[in-house]
């Protein structure tokens, strides 16, 4: 502890120098916080725990559509609450920058299946029964200024009507709320009746693209996700039932080996940080020599010469590492609103992992500067040789 | 000789550089007396510093004896050197050899981390030392903030600061005017007379010679005249 302020004093031993190595090692950091926070998230495992909500697609792909009839089958399983069904629309509405999602489904199962969604009743029941009939999300609201009675033209790229256009006209007859703050956020979009939808469209009566089932009880999640899918085994629908944070993660992995590019843009970054780190102290180091030669003079012994080194190199990674994490846990807060209510948080075992490459960074950096201190001749670091 | 507190017998000090041997102290023979103040003059290159180098425990011989207060300090190890030298020994360079990020204070302070002293205690002892060299009122500067006389005046204290039995001095002044180097000079002599260090100093300048006791000539590696004690 006494050594602590000469350790200090050292670092500050070339101001700008210090400050330009802890921006990297700050930078370095949140980035490793960062993107290790969303690389657990997307890695990590099919989790039932909590949820009342799964998603049923079909097992080749999201895209491809399940037939309605399916619903009694689900609906039978014991533990299922409520299903809904929903078809995407794909939907532009007037230019393609103001896309929002929409989806067709059946109005009563929908808002039964989400309780979160909160709209009057009135309109709920408008929403019943009008077939062209549509509910916007408060955000959307916000957005473009839609009100009940508005009629909305969206172009789907996807289904065609039955007159071969594809213009589609949809009438605002509900506007619905988040129940909370987080789902208030995620209410940018809009229901589509499907008995309309289903009607008009050219092609694919009579499926849709996913089954939401809600569970009466979490804890039974798991069993009535397999069962689901048990039910249409070898079938020509057989289906893939997940819970509905895992089936938002699935848009994302999609992308590809999300751990795989994390690891690459982080082995990328440290090597870099290695370098620049590595530079800093062996620098420090080399310009100090006639200084390590005076402490060694005043009786420091080679251990302790060699420990002020690896203070120094620890008080660096340290500093910058704690500062880079820290920057993290607010930049995963920011990311998490990006994503839509998908919590990416720095997880302990993100943080196990930073220090651990805190501890390790400091020794690979501070190992050969400590070991050249250690090993210098005093008289001739003295006699500048 | 058995007084003597420095006591040299049959020194010798041998650099290899490739297949070339250079003697740059031959069978040298020295006592040094507790309270005295010693100056070691010489051409450039005689070996000045290596002989100070190994009275002070910096540095090996390549043979002979060396002993300090009765105890030999060539056969130990740099470890037990090193602990040797934080006891035993102050040094004073030429070019001061203050660290520079740390204050006057701080730098005096470096051989008491070494100690077991409190906290407390050191500050005391470093006060002390500013003291006896005038620098109260600077403890707090960093070197750059003190002139060259002022400098070397820290670089004594924290020579001092730990009570050694020796203080072992290169060129003590030989970067400093002739003012600054009488007053560095006078503070050595100070120490010498009233504080009874036993100082050895190396310098070229016949006139900081004068503040001593005593007087060594040195010349290609062996003592050549003066008044030995
Ligand atoms: N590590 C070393 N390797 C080789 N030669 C050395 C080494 N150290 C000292 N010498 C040589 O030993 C001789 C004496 O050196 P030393 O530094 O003791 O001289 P000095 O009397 O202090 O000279 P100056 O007055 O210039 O300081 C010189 O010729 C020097 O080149
Ligand atoms: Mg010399």
């Amino acid at each position: 502890m006494r050594y602590l302020p000469l350790v200090w004093a050292s670092l500050f031993h070339k101001k700008t120098r210090l400050i330009l190595t802890l921006l990297s090692l700050t930078a370095a950091f949140m980035l490793f916080g960062l993107l290790q926070a969303v690389s657990v998230l997307f890695s990590s495992g099919a989790d039932f725990v909590g949820a009342n909500r799964l998603i049923t697609q079909a097992r080749v792909s999201f895209t491809q559509p399940l037939p309605l009839a399916l619903l009694p089958r689900i609906e039978a399983i014991p533990g299922v609450a409520r299903v809904a069904y929903s078809q995407f629309f794909g939907g532009i509405y007037i230019e393609e920058r103001n896309f929002f999602p929409q989806f067709a489904v059946d109005p009563e199962r929908l808002l039964d299946a989400y309780p979160e969604w909160v709209l009057p009743d009135d309109q709920r029941q408008a929403f019943i029964s009008t077939k062209t009939g549509a509910i916007v999300g408060r955000k959307l609201v916000e957005k473009y200024g839609f009100k009940i009675g508005d009629k909305i033209p969206l172009k789907s790229f996807i289904f065609t009507k039955k007159d071969g256009t594809r213009a589609w006209e949809w009438e605002v007859v509900g506007i619905f709320d988040g129940k909370d703050e987080d789902w208030a956020g995620r209410s940018n979009l809009m229901y589509l009746n499907y008995g309309h939808f289903d009607e008009a469209r050219q092609f694919g009566q009579g499926g849709a693209g996913v089954y939401i089932i809600r569970v009466a009880d979490p804890n039974e999640s798991e069993r009535i996700a397999n069962e689901v899918d048990r039910q249409f085994e070898n079938s020509p629908d057989e289906t893939k039932t997940q819970t509905e944070k895992d089936w938002n993660l699935s848009f994302a992995r999609q992308i590809g080996d999300i751990g795989l590019i994390v690891t690459a843009i982080l082995g990328a970054v440290f090597f870099t940080i290695l370098l620049v780190t590595g530079n800093t102290m062996s620098q420090a180091v080399r310009e100090r020599i006639p200084e390590f030669a005076v402490l060694k003079t005043l009786g420091f012994s080679d251990g302790k010469v060699t420990a002020l080194v690896l203070a120094e190199a620890f008080a660096l990674c340290l500093i910058g590492g704690l500062i880079g994490m820290t920057l993290a846990v607010g930049a995963a807060k920011v990311v998490s609103g990006l994503l839509n209510g998908s919590p990416v948080v720095v997880q302990p075992v993100v943080w196990i992992q930073a220090f651990a490459t805190m501890v390790g960074l400091a020794v690979a950096v501070g190992i050969f500067p400590a070991l050249r201190a250690r090993r210098l001749q005093i008289v001739d670091a003295l006699a500048g040789r | 000789m058995t007084t003597a507190l420095v006591s040299i017998r049959g020194v010798s000090k041998r650099y290899t550089r490739g297949k070339q041997t250079v003697e740059v102290l031959s069978h040298l023979d020295l006592d040094i007396a507790s309270g005295d103040f010693l100056a070691l003059m010489g051409p450039s290159g005689s070996g000045k510093t290596t002989l100070l180098n190994l009275i002070g425990g910096l540095d090996q011989p390549s043979g002979g004896e060396i002993r300090v207060n009765d105890q030999r300090i060539d056969t130990l190890s740099s470890g037990a050197l090193a602990r040797w030298r934080a006891r035993h020994v102050g040094f004073v360079f030429q070019f001061y050899n203050l660290l520079p990020v740390l204050s006057a204070e701080a730098n005096v302070e470096l051989p008491l981390l070494l100690t077991d002293l409190s906290k407390a205690q050191r500050k005391k002892n470093v006060a002390a030392a500013l003291a006896v060299v005038g620098l109260s009122d600077r403890a707090t500067h960093k070197p750059n903030e003190l002139s060259g006389g002022q400098q070397q005046r820290v670089a004594i204290a924290r020579a001092l600061v730990g009570d050694p039995t020796l203080l072992v001095c290169d060129e003590p002044t030989g970067d400093l005017d002739r003012k600054t180097a009488d007053e560095v000079l006078t503070l050595l002599q100070d120490l010498n007379r009233n504080y009874g260090k036993t100082i050895i100093m190396v310098t070229h300048d016949a006139k900081a010679a004068e503040f001593a006791t005593h007087r060594l000539q040195m010349d290609k590696g062996a003592l050549v005249a003066g008044e030995a004690a």
